[in-house]
């Protein structure tokens, strides 16, 4: 007597704890390996690249927060980069190490959310409550120069909003003092050095070298290939080639060296953070920029290091006050178009491992 | 993007005599010689990462943008090609570069330009059965915004 | 804890602009009801402490309002606030009896939602909605929830929550800070204990 087998379609729905967000997969499993994929996302898509054609080129601002609401910093930077790049403004040095302390801070915040998401959404709830405790950290001191916890708006074309000062130096020495023994040391106690955790992550969904340069993936799923791609080292942008760091590399492409990296680029930024605070010049914050502020026709394209990926901006202008397009080139929608092939062949509990190594943000995805 | 860019692209104009480069680094290719093009940078240029794929409607014409790069390396080129509006059409750059996919499923959507041969083109961030394209500069809806 | 103003600006927690004070209506009507069958004081007080008794009704509201089991429906930038944040170690919502999020709408009280509804999950929103069993309360938590937000003329965004499903507690922000959650929650369990509060 034969056993009738059929595939069977599951829904992972838009409401769903796990899945970083409202985003759909539609799987087709047998039993309970996935044989086939089909990502929807969209769920949030807000339109953002028509909205601010009808704003000015200081008011898109604001909406650069809300794409990637976890690195708001590193979003605010490469918009205001392309902009100044179309427009040929120098920003004024310390207004660069001031972007580069506060992107740096930010890229720390980002990390810790994916790190702590990670253990989270594999049923570890312990190490999530971490990372939000040492997390609110950096959220007091990016209150301290912007007023909000998360949607800062910080940046501005030609600088920053306002200066740091004498507290902000302190506290943020005081951070770093704190963070290695208290922060890093702890995160590796719960949740790299869980034997349960490496189990359900070493040697899921490796990502080959050739393949992940070939779907344009980027940040540190990118890395975990053995890709040394690394838009502070290999392109550098604004202050960057002052400063002495590493950037870490994987060597399997498995999910747990996705997470791992996220550990080691915080260690970096402490670094990064520290040379940049010994170092800061003096001076002004802005540059010279018109208050009714129209760029030159033309277009540019400029990219950031973001703590997911590599972060693009694409701004086109037509003379007026408003941008013409704006298109952004975001990290975590081109990380997902892989991720149904990764999961193909692995079973339903690794896909939740394997979406939360690719560490996305749904604000990001869907625009 | 600097001197050293400028030795690549007289390479670039010395093999391709029908693409144009602008003085700030831009390269206009016309819509037949683009899949040729993108194989040989891919192929012989060492272009292997492409980072961004995008479009834009100006009102009597569209153009599509892609960015190559050479991963772990500086180099990044800014290729434009101009296309008809009235029936966008324009090679898919999926069998050379698999990054295009889901950039090309998202232009689709959202501007219209109907990429040939894409193994799977349908809209991606809009519900299947929306009308229109939102980027359009013709596109009409109702706002809710109380002035 | 009163805040003696002449000009009336700051009220204590929960208390609407020139009212009388809110009482603890089921701790009053145990204190009535033990008085009846002659209990004295120092009874009254022990017995308080381990039970209440009053119409069911009251009841039931003082047990609705204590222990609501939110459904977090994160949508956005909000739900890092309203639902991670606000459980975690600085702005314990715990404390108040909250941090039971529920993923499944069946077993749920209180509809969290957190974030821009765009037109394609508005549908969703809408049957999770009636999914929940009653009694049900709704919170729309920042301003895209409200009213849209800053997307308000976009395409793609529903303005506001409420044009689809009713809500109770409206809460501003964007994101609206930690704080300004627990005080939503609050304010429901005001209104969830004295109904009069949402008729004003």
């Amino acid at each position: 007597m034969d056993l009738r087998q059929e595939l069977y379609t599951l829904n992972l729905g838009p409401q769903h704890p796990s899945t970083h967000g409202v985003f759909r997969v539609l799987l087709t499993l047998d039993g309970e390996t996935v044989v086939d994929a089909d990502s929807i996302p969209g769920y949030l898509h807000r339109g953002i690249e028509k909205i601010v054609e009808n704003r000015t080129y200081a008011q898109v601002i604001p909406y650069t927060d809300r794409l990637d609401y976890l690195a708001s910093m590193l979003m605010n930077w490469g918009y205001v980069m392309a902009v100044e790049k179309l427009a040929g403004i120098e920003v004024p040095e310390r207004a660069e190490y001031i972007r580069v302390i506060v992107g740096e801070l930010q890229r720390i915040a980002s990390h810790q959310i994916a790190v702590g998401s990670m253990i989270s959404d594999l049923g570890g709830l312990t190490g999530f409550i971490y990372n939000f405790r040492d997390r609110e950290y950096i959220l007091d001191l990016l209150e301290m120069l912007s007023g909000s916890r998360m949607t800062y708006s910080y940046m501005r074309i030609g600088g920053v909003a306002s200066d740091i000062n004498d507290e902000f130096i302190r506290k943020t020495r005081e951070f770093l003092a704190y963070f290695p023994k208290h922060g890093i040391e702890e995160y590796n106690n719960f949740i790299t050095g869980n034997e349960i955790f490496q189990a359900r992550t070493k040697n899921i969904a490796v990502v080959p070298r050739e393949k992940a340069i070939d779907m344009g993936l980027s940040g540190p799923v990118l890395r975990a290939s053995g890709v040394y791609h690394d838009l502070r080292k290999v392109r550098p942008y604004s202050v960057y080639p002052h400063f002495d760091f590493e950037v870490p590399i994987g060597e399997n492409g498995d999910c747990f060296d996705r997470f791992y990296l996220h550990i080691l680029e915080m260690e970096q930024s402490l670094r990064i953070i520290e040379q940049a605070l010994d170092n800061l010049p003096d001076g002004p914050i802005m540059a010279k920029v018109p208050r009714n502020f129209k760029p030159p026709v033309g277009e540019a394209y400029a990219e950031v290091e973001s703590s997911k990926g590599i972060l693009g901006v694409y701004v086109v202008s037509d003379g007026s006050p408003k941008p013409y397009r704006v298109h952004f080139r975001r990290p975590s929608f081109i990380n997902l178009g892989h991720f149904a092939d990764m999961i193909k062949g692995w079973k339903i509990a690794d896909v939740i491992a394997i979406l939360a190594s690719l560490d996305i943000v749904l604000g990001e995805v869907d625009c | 993007m600097g001197n050293q860019n400028n030795d690549l692209l007289a390479k670039i104009k010395a093999k391709h005599p029908q693409v144009e480069i602008t003085e700030n680094g831009h390269i206009h290719v016309p819509v037949n010689h683009l899949v040729d093009f993108m194989r040989d940078l891919k192929d012989n240029f060492g272009f292997n990462y492409l980072t961004n794929l995008t479009a834009t409607d100006y009102k009597d014409y569209m153009t599509v943008v892609y960015n190559p790069c050479i991963a772990e390396r500086a180099e990044m080129l800014h290729v434009i090609v101009k296309i008809d509006r009235d029936n966008p059409q324009v090679p898919s750059m999926v069998p050379i570069w698999g990054g295009a996919n889901w950039q090309e499923r998202e232009v689709y959507d959202l501007l219209g330009i109907n990429f040939i041969g894409h193994p799977d083109l349908r809209r991606i961030l809009l519900a299947p059965d929306w009308e229109g394209h939102p980027l359009r500069k013709d596109y009409e809806w109702e706002t809710y915004r109380e002035e | 804890m009163e805040i003696k103003n002449d000009d009336g600006f700051r009220k204590p927690l929960g208390y609407l602009q020139g009212e009388k004070p809110l009482i603890d209506e089921v701790a009053e009507e145990t204190d009535r009801r033990l008085k009846l069958l002659g209990a004295d004081p120092a009874t009254i007080g022990e017995v308080k402490q381990v039970v209440r008794i009053a119409p069911l009704e009251k009841l039931l509201n003082w047990g609705r309002s204590n222990s609501l089991w939110p459904f977090g429906f994160g949508l956005a930038c909000c739900a890092i606030e309203g639902l991670m944040a606000v459980n975690m170690a600085r702005f314990d919502l715990s404390r108040f009896g909250y941090e039971v999020m529920r993923p499944s709408p069946r077993q749920a009280d209180v509809l969290l939602v957190c974030g821009t509804v765009s037109k394609k999950i508005a549908p969703t929103v809408v049957r999770l909605y009636e999914q929940m069993a009653d009694p049900k309360y709704v919170i729309a938590m920042g301003s895209c929830a409200i009213s849209g937000g800053p997307f308000v003329d976009s395409y793609h965004v529903v303005p506001g929550i409420d044009k689809l499903i009713p809500v109770d507690v409206y809460l501003p922000g964007c994101p609206s800070r930690p704080e300004a959650v627990i005080h939503a929650f609050l304010q429901l369990k005001q209104k969830i204990k004295h109904a009069e509060v949402g008729k004003k």
